[in-house]
């Protein structure tokens, strides 16, 4: 099932040229990661995706009522924005805005289930601005997914957060991605995206450069074209190994 | 969900608060009543001269207290909500300026001498004024940023010809009747009064209450908020024309009075949890409690002086707000 396509999606700021013809297409079941290099186009595509900004070309979600939308699709920005010192448990609720229809019980379950899902529940009391930046994160990440949509996007969820948080946000991505939901992430891990997502979207200069499963996408080439880089990866028994080894252009 | 009772009792004891102080209000008065005197006159017992006092005086005072209070409670944290910044206050917008402007001159111009509605209405004309030139202002777009900038243009630019109307004014008996009108004060208020800001505040306040789930969803910033579903640009329109009149409403009747707007919703939120969506009707209550409070405050401290509301809610509130900046600083940052 398709959950978000993309043609031709184009934005200009000014007169730069952020997105360039987007074609792009996520189904149920898939984890994508979107890389690319600081200001390669991975957080204008994911808001001009959902029609945060003007753009050029078609969206399939832009193109749905708000309403629909936020039921389809939840959004975790990159700015992890809380401006007023709610305990965390609201803060998750917040998620359940999208569906003022829902039951107050079918509110409850989902918001409990996303506080279990992210391991919040020692902190559900606590003021969610007194909290760590990676604490924050996580409860960021719940609330999107109290949302329950079959799509979850979220830019750079995993920054901030400690290693083991880290792999565990990433595990659950995945499965999610499982449970036949869509997961797509913009990250700058690349050794994390190698490992946990089925597909990896390479953007560069506004544009896709690369698109496919993670080992193809990381080519040597790539990677030294788009983040000037040099790298290891092997296929280990519990999936893909990949190492960052040295910069490949001085500055 | 431990908050629920919680905020049960919270609500429950500011409902109280404003009906024992709506009380209070319509019992103290320069004319030394009795309790039971009073209440049986209230209700059309007992000698006319005191029906007279306590339902054409007492009354429309104890309730305008009530409105006024209620309307910049709630619009300061409906403002403070959309801005996500506690330092937001209603007057943000330039209805207050507007509003006032629209009174100067109907002092000025003799209108409101010459019948007792003109003062209200052309004070509700300069928020209509103000309102339509916030939104031209600015623009088509939900954000937060140029409606601050054009309702900061226009209570300057409003300020400013209130200011050049004092300075052209030729005669001194206006420009001081200007002055104190601008202190804020509801002293002398009829049921007419009453009247005319009811259904401006009824229409605001309905409008505001709408906003609790946008303003709710803002907490986490304005993409978050719109993936959530919420139109920003309808929710700007409606907090724009509530707040406006709410306000407009409240200072044609009272004139301008600072620092409810921005204190209350402070107090509260806390006690709140923080929600956005829970500190409008609480602001609400909280703000009729204060300017209640305030007003009888006047009558008792200096009751031959004719002490301003205004001045009253300034000299406690400024203190008080202080008082809770050195409070976050200790507890924060």
């Amino acid at each position: 099932m398709k959950l978000l396509v993309l043609s031709g999606l184009t934005c200009d700021q000014g007169r730069r040229r952020v997105l360039d013809g987007i074609d792009l297409t996520i189904r149920a079941g898939e984890f994508v990661g979107l890389l690319g290099r600081n200001g390669a186009g991975k957080t204008t595509l994911l808001r001009a995706a959902q029609g945060l900004i003007p753009a050029g070309g078609w969206s399939s979600l832009a193109d749905m009522p708000a309403h629909e939308r936020a039921r389809m699709a939840a959004f975790m920005p990159q700015g992890r924005e809380i401006a007023w010192p709610m305990s965390v448990e609201s803060l998750v609720a917040l998620g359940r805005i999208a569906h003022p229809d829902a039951a107050g019980a079918a509110d409850l379950a989902a918001t409990e289930r996303a506080i279990a899902a992210l391991d919040l529940g020692a902190l559900r009391h606590r003021p969610a601005t007194g909290l760590s930046g990676g604490e924050q994160a996580r409860a960021l990440i719940a609330r999107a997914l109290a949302q329950e949509t079959s799509l979850l996007l979220a830019d750079e969820p995993i920054s901030g957060l400690d290693p083991a948080a880290q792999i565990r946000v990433m595990r659950l991505f995945a499965a999610l991605a499982k449970d036949g939901k869509g997961v797509v992430a913009s990250l700058h891990d690349l050794g994390l995206a190698a490992r946990h997502c089925t597909r990896l979207v390479l953007l560069e200069q506004g544009r896709i450069v690369a698109d496919g499963a993670p080992s193809k996408v990381l080519s040597a080439r790539n990677l030294a074209q788009c983040f000037g880089i040099t790298a290891q990866m092997t296929q280990t028994a519990d999936g893909l190994s990949f190492q960052v080894q040295d910069v490949t252009e001085p500055h | 969900m431990t908050r629920q009772p919680r905020l049960a009792f919270l609500f429950a004891g500011l409902v109280l608060l404003v009906l024992g102080l709506g009380l209070a209000s319509l019992l103290i008065g320069p004319a030394r009543l009795g309790i039971g005197q009073s209440l049986a006159a209230l209700f059309g017992h007992g000698p006319e001269m005191l029906q007279l006092v306590m339902r054409e005086l007492r009354l429309p005072r104890a309730l305008l207290g009530a409105l006024v209070g209620a309307a910049l409670g709630m619009s300061g944290a409906v403002m403070q909500g959309f801005l996500r910044n506690p330092l937001a206050e209603p007057g943000l917008i330039g209805t207050s300026a507007s509003a006032a402007l629209g009174a100067v001159l109907a002092i000025q111009t003799g209108i409101a001498a010459a019948f007792p509605l003109g003062l209200p209405l052309a004070a509700l004309a300069g928020a209509l004024v103000s309102v339509m030139l916030v939104l031209a202002l600015a623009g088509p777009q939900g954000g937060a940023l140029a409606l601050i900038l054009s309702g900061i243009a226009i209570s300057a630019l409003a300020g400013a010809a209130t200011s050049l109307v004092l300075n052209l004014s030729p005669n001194p008996f206006a420009a001081n009747e200007i002055i104190f009108w601008m202190l804020g004060s509801l002293a002398d208020r009829s049921m007419l009064h009453v009247w005319i800001a009811l259904p401006f505040m009824v229409v605001g306040a309905g409008l505001l209450l709408t906003t609790g789930r946008g303003l709710d969803a803002l907490t986490l910033g304005e993409d978050a908020a719109a993936a959530s579903g919420i139109d920003l640009r309808q929710l700007r329109l409606v907090l724009v024309t509530g707040t406006a009149a709410l306000i407009g409403g409240a200072t044609a009747v009272a004139g301008a009075i600072g620092f409810v707007g921005l204190v209350v919703p402070h107090i509260l939120r806390r006690a709140v949890g923080a929600r956005p969506s829970a500190l409008i009707p609480a602001s609400a209550l909280g703000g009729a409690a204060m300017v209640l409070a305030a007003d009888i405050a006047v009558r008792v401290v200096a009751p031959t002086r004719d002490l301003k509301l205004g001045v009253l809610t300034a000299l406690i509130g400024a203190p008080f707000f202080l008082h809770l900046i050195l409070k976050t600083r200790r507890s924060g940052a």
